[in-house]
């Protein structure tokens, strides 16, 4: 640091404006809640107490829960990161027809959220009731289902249906900036292509496969929809549904909020662990495989296999993403759950219904809309002014910031709406609880973190050079920032919008914790009609999200390829 | 003559790491000045310091009899009113801005009338040779060309200092060598003083009035021209700074000189004798002829190599390596293409005769 | 009898031609380079050889074993040729310490510990790389890099050895040191090398002979010596050094520098090849040009327009006609100052056609 006496006088003002609003805005709306969760797991009645702690995580309840929580995430983490790297590698080194096409169809899974698929699955695979199940059992007479989704494996195996795109971006990306040159080494060297696989390839992708399989972990561990809808018949419950439980159940009453808390504070440490060895493994672990000239990558033959393999993929696909879909769209124009479904029977009564008349779904749609544009344009915002602080502002403090910001990354939905109700239901003076404005606050609280991270790419990318130059020009810092950088960083922060709009308009975990009757989101009502047995019209529901889900990720598709260009 | 910028006494740390301790540096009005020095040297940051886009720890900074910067005072003039023109290494053109708005740009900061500005950045588009290029984005320029906006924005304003950060750095050899004769045109056409920070010695040859060798602790070891520098070094750092140098041990015995532990003697410029004084002779591959049979040193070939136009040569005498170069066709014409293991003469035009002390720091 | 031959050797990408019918001959021991800028189908034609390309057409022999004929559909993979590579980007495997990046290869030919250990350590030795076995490659340097990828080539004895670019990741100092070890190693070894490069002082230091390659077509072949003596065209003239190519006209019986009213001197004078030409070029290097005296026969008139000390050299450009022609010369010659009228002395004139 500097200990001259010359102040740089004018960047004094905009500095210290933007540095104190990036505080407050993450301090508000990010570390209070989280400071308030632990508060309330670890002071009862002001004062410190960890055998109370201690208590509540040994009920048989939450004991069960931690552990179902691990076992499915476990599973989840496993099934997904065999999936996704297989599939990776199918698509980045083996000559399987139609790659480029199969890759972008890899991806399709991430558009379906895993709760709609989930509610597929149990119109498909319930013990009882579902169409499978029932096929199975008229054409072989027989009571013993085919299989019953209600299980540790039915929840784990919807799970890994839409969760192993994770791995298999993150690997697919390895694989194909891996420099070439590193597996034609081996091959010269006398290495036959399963040789090179096993000793070469695999091990320097691990890090990558690791990491995304610890994403997968992360997110399952704290996962809400799934479980909810597979689960709770069967009395699994994990640490999100259990909360949720809890509070619901009790209207929010002292002794549920503090076993939430408690939950909340185990969800907190487990994915704080999670995050901390994934950061150790990318930086330490991480090796540097990207370089040289760029030649196609050798492709291993498949031969015969070329088109089975294609099969398998195409039949994959078909199952956890054709089938789910038509049965939600299906058993949204039947009029009551359990029909044949047959033409006759189907019609786009529900769909006219829930879009002009029902209220609770009508309400839905509007206000995941609203809810998605203001969480959006509120962080993107808020955001590009923070990873200005982060990546441009040499001042003390913006290491606090950086935590502060990403700190969501590492907060479970579930955790982030508890948080939210302690902070905003009126024990500080405003009370929120049981308006729109609750769920905003907590979709900006969850939200924060992607916007940082679009934007603070973006800006990395707005050399220090280019400022530089401007001020050099005759330009103040203001014009500057108006005239150079804003426009450079447009591009990220339209993408940090889209970012946030998107799961914010299919957001559950966090909705299901603040919702009230007239401020259901998409995801509640699709849940709640659900629960209440409304089965037909929640599918009707889901087929519209899916639908808006859908022409919203082609406009984004559109957005990045128009900027990539 | 008159000094158009004024370095007195400045310091600058950052953290432990001390650039500066005591920099003073005149820089007179009209002159290309280089500073020329080894990567991490802290040229960069001298650059940096005039610009306003940092601050002197201690000392004091003028531009053209203003004080932008003085610690006394508490002095400080910020960037945008210190009437600089900068070009730096990565370019720094603004990527969503056409040719025409980038050099149109610091005219606009001026408010300048419409008219006046298309006058100006049409003019300054025909002197960088842009025609035509004017509604091109710098994605659709090749790096010469974006080097050339850049040129032309810092110039256009007509600043009192052109500031120039290694510009030509990331450019291709070819490029490289083309752009600084323009660099150079421009300087001489708009008579502008031009501060040209390096770390290419034959750039800096080619262009300076005046050069500045900074050495790695940020010390300033001679200021002179081009010629100046290149044939009387201050020092051995200097001498090995400006281009391929050979170094020869010297062994002095009974006020004579010897080369390494052998019996042939050099005696070309030789000081006076001082005993107990170790001493190593400097000089370049043009300061020495060759020939198969006579000369001041015996030697053998340990090593020819064939590089095209050039002939190099490592010769050994009496334990101590010296290589030289010479044109092939004068090899070839003159029977000098030796073999390695051959026996040859060498003779020295020019010697310089450095301390031996001050190898050690040559040969990091 | 020559180790490695190319037959009618073509590689085509859809319409492009990559390589094109190339016929080569390369002896058992002999540093043999491929030279050209980037897109000259070098690099095409040693991953051919390697065995990382397909062949559109032609044949590719080392010794007495075919390794790709696509009409004889023979195809040995990379792994059975037993090449030795080095390439650009270093390519060492990072998760693997330096000793057994080296023992890699050698494991992989199922030999005795003893036997793996041996050789192992000796291309350890060889490269200077004993200090460092233990290290992972990350903790290398560039060069340090480069030469553990050397070792593992090394390592199985190859009979060719495969060189991509192996310097151009490397600093200039650097380069020149490592030019240096490669040779050695190939006196000590004795594999032939193919070497790939776009840097023709690099190729001329270390090669038997060199390839020049232009739009997938051999240009020429020969030592670097008598490439250097008499380039074959235009191409490989510009190729291997800074080049000076000045447009010269007939009038008459007279060649003239392009808008010079004066004729070239007679020891100037232009091949009979170029007697149908209109206008062709006289090829020259800026250090094969002299000053000479006004009333010297053999010199050309010309003016100063720049002048540049740059050390060991001093740089000129000087006007003649229309044409500008660069000349260097040493920092102790004497030469015109600027805007002086001079006088040229062509001291190893070239002659070509002007599409050549």
């Amino acid at each position: 640091m500097s200990q001259s006496a010359i102040k740089k006088e004018s960047s004094f003002g905009v500095a210290h404006i933007i540095l104190f609003l990036a505080i407050a805005i993450l301090v508000i709306f990010v570390a209070w809640p989280v400071l308030l969760i632990l508060f309330n797991a670890f002071f009862v009645g002001g004062k410190f107490n960890s055998k109370d702690f201690i208590a509540v995580l040994t009920e048989p309840d939450t004991f069960s829960a931690l552990k179902n929580s691990l076992v499915i995430a476990s599973m989840t983490t496993i099934g997904s990161t065999i999936v996704g790297t297989f599939f990776a590698w199918l698509v980045t080194r083996t000559d399987l027809p139609y790659k480029k096409f199969m890759k972008g169809l890899f991806l399709v899974p991430f558009m379906l959220p895993s709760f709609i698929g989930a509610l597929a699955w149990k119109m498909l695979l319930s013990p009882n009731a579902g169409y499978i199940n029932r096929l199975f059992m008229r054409i072989f007479e027989t009571d013993q289902p085919l299989f019953n989704i209600y299980s540790y494996l039915g929840i784990s195996l919807v799970e890994v249906m839409y969760l192993f795109p994770f791995v298999f971006i993150q690997v697919c990306g390895a694989l194909e900036r891996m420099d070439p040159t590193l597996e034609e080494s081996a091959r010269i060297s006398g290495a036959g292509l399963f040789t090179i696989t096993r000793k070469i390839t695999i091990p320097l992708v691990l890090p990558s496969i690791m990491s995304g399989a610890l994403l997968i972990m992360l997110y399952s561990m704290a996962h809400f929809g799934t479980v909810a809808v597979l689960g709770i018949e069967q009395g699994i419950y994990n640490i999100p549904t259990l909360i949720y439980e809890k509070i619901h159940q009790s209207a929010g009453s002292f002794e549920s909020i503090r076993t939430g808390a408690v939950l909340s504070t185990v969800l907190v440490v487990t994915a704080a662990a999670i995050i901390w060895a994934q950061q150790k493994i990318l930086s330490k672990g991480h090796y540097q495989i990207i370089g040289g000239k760029s030649f196609r990558p050798m492709e291993l033959k498949l031969r015969g296999l070329r088109y089975p393999l294609l099969f398998f993929c195409l039949a994959y696909i078909g199952f956890t993403i054709l089938l789910p879909t038509a049965i939600i769209f299906m058993i949204g124009s039947v009029d009551t759950y359990g029909v044949p479904l047959t033409w006759a029977n189907m019609s786009l009564a529900n769909y006219k219904y829930i879009l002009t008349e029902y209220d609770v779904t009508k309400d839905a749609i509007l206000n995941s809309l609203s809810l998605g544009l203001a969480a959006a344009a509120i962080t993107m915002f808020a955001g590009v002014m923070i990873s200005y602080v982060i990546v441009k502002m040499k001042v003390k403090g913006k290491g606090i910031l950086e935590f502060l910001g990403m700190l969501p990354f590492s907060v479970p939905g579930s955790v982030i709406a508890l948080g939210v109700i302690l902070a905003w239901s009126g024990k500080f003076g405003i009370n929120l609880y049981n308006t729109v404005w609750i769920i905003l606050v907590a979709y900006v609280a969850r939200y924060m973190a992607f916007s940082l991270r679009a934007n603070t790419a973006a800006l990395e990318q707005v050399h220090d050079s280019l400022m530089e130059a401007s001020r050099s020009c005759g330009a103040t810092m203001w014009q500057s920032l108006k005239d150079i950088v804003i426009p450079l960083v447009r591009p990220g922060m339209i993408s940090a919008f889209f970012l946030i709009f998107l799961p914010a308009l299919r957001e559950l975990t966090v909705s299901i914790m603040l919702y009230a009757p007239t401020t259901r989101t998409i995801g509640v009502a699709i849940y709640t009609l659900n629960e209440d047995g409304e089965t037909v019209m929640s599918a009707a529901l889901a087929g519209i999200a899916l639908i808006l889900i859908v022409i919203c990720q082609s406009i984004i598709n559109r957005i990045t390829k128009k900027a990539g260009e | 003559m008159e000094n158009i910028i004024r370095i007195k006494g400045v310091a600058k740390a950052f953290g432990k790491h001390t650039v500066y301790d005591n920099l003073n540096l005149d820089i007179v009005k009209g002159e290309c000045f280089t500073l020329l020095g080894p990567s991490g040297c802290g040229k960069t940051v001298l650059i940096r310091l005039i610009a306003g886009h940092e601050v002197p720890d201690a000392g004091k900074i003028e531009i053209d009899n203003v004080v932008v910067a003085d610690s006394e005072t508490g002095t400080y003039v910020a960037p945008e009113r210190r009437t600089l023109g900068i070009v730096f290494q990565d370019y720094a053109v603004w990527p969503h801005m056409t040719v025409y708005q980038n050099i149109a740009y610091p005219l606009k900061m001026e408010k300048r009338p419409k008219d006046e500005i298309n006058q100006l950045v049409m003019r300054m588009i025909d002197v960088v040779g842009m025609n035509g290029l004017d509604k091109r984005l710098p994605s659709e320029l090749s790096g010469g060309q974006q080097q050339r906006v850049a040129l032309a924005r810092a110039l256009v304003a007509d600043p009192a200092v052109m500031l120039l950060d290694e510009p030509l750095s990331n450019l291709d050899a070819n490029l490289r060598e083309e752009m600084r004769f323009e660099i150079k045109d421009l300087q001489r056409k708009f008579g502008i003083t031009v501060l040209y920070v390096t770390h290419d010695q034959e750039v800096a040859l080619a262009i300076s009035d005046r050069i500045a060798i900074m050495d790695k602790q940020g010390k300033i070891r001679q200021i002179g021209t081009p010629y100046e520098i290149f044939e009387e070094p201050a020092d051995m750092f200097v001498f090995k700074f400006m281009g391929i140098a050979n170094f020869l041990k010297i062994r002095e015995a009974d006020g004579k000189f010897y080369v390494g532990g052998g019996t042939q003697e050099v005696s070309l410029n030789a000081p006076k004798a001082n005993v107990g004084h170790e001493w190593v002779v400097g000089f370049r591959p043009s300061d020495v002829s060759v020939s198969r049979t006579d000369g001041t040193l015996k030697g053998i070939v340990r090593r020819a190599n064939f590089l095209g136009a050039t002939m190099d040569y490592a010769i050994d005498i009496d334990g101590e390596t010296l290589r030289t170069e010479i044109v092939t066709h004068e090899a070839i014409s003159s029977n000098l293409m030796f073999k390695e293991g051959e026996e040859i003469f060498v003779t020295f035009k020019a010697l310089h005769w450095f301390d031996a002390e001050q190898l050690k720091e040559v040969e990091e | 009898m020559s180790f490695v031959r190319l037959i009618d050797v073509t590689r085509r990408f859809g319409d492009v031609t990559a390589v094109n019918k190339l016929n080569l001959k390369i002896d058992k021991g002999e540093c043999f380079s491929m030279l050209g800028p980037s897109g000259c189908g070098k690099t095409t034609t040693l991953r051919m050889v390697a065995g990382f390309e397909d062949l559109t057409d032609g044949e590719v022999w080392v010794g007495d074993k075919l390794f790709s004929s696509p009409k004889k559909h023979h195809y040995t993979p990379p792994e059975n040729r037993n090449f030795g590579m080095v390439f650009q980007a270093f390519a060492v495997w990072p998760h693997m310490s330096v000793y057994e990046n080296i023992a890699f290869p050698l494991r992989l030919r199922k030999l005795e510990k003893a036997e793996i250990e041996r050789r192992t350590k000796d291309a350890l030795t060889a490269t200077n790389l004993l200090d460092s076995a233990n290290d992972s490659p990350a903790d290398l340097s560039g060069g340090g890099k480069q030469r553990v990828a050397l070792a593992r080539a090394l390592a199985i004895n190859p009979d060719v050895m495969l060189l991509d670019e192996p310097l151009s990741s490397l600093d200039p100092h650097l380069r020149e040191e490592m030019r240096f070890e490669i040779k050695e190693l190939q006196n000590k070894y004795g594999f032939s090398i193919i070497y790939v490069t776009h840097d023709q002082s690099e190729a001329m230091a270390l090669s038997d002979r060199i390839l020049v390659m232009k739009l997938g077509v051999m240009q020429q072949v020969d030592t670097p010596l008598n490439i250097y003596n008499n380039p074959a065209n235009k191409f490989v003239f510009s190729f291997i050094g800074v080049s000076n190519f000045t447009d010269v006209q007939w009038k008459g019986d007279t060649a003239h520098i392009s808008g010079s009213e004066l004729a070239l001197p007679a020891s100037l004078v232009a091949p009979n090849s170029m007697k149908d030409e209109r206008t062709f070029s006289l090829a020259s290097r800026p250090t094969e040009i002299n000053f000479t005296s006004e009333s010297d026969p053999d010199g050309v008139r010309g003016f100063v327009l720049r002048k540049a000390f740059l050390g060991e050299i001093i740089d000129y450009l000087i006007k003649v006609g229309d044409q500008e022609i660069r000349v260097q010369t040493g920092r102790r010659d004497s030469g015109p100052e600027v805007e002086q009228g001079c006088c040229l002395k062509f001291l190893r004139p070239f002659w070509y056609q002007m599409d050549d």
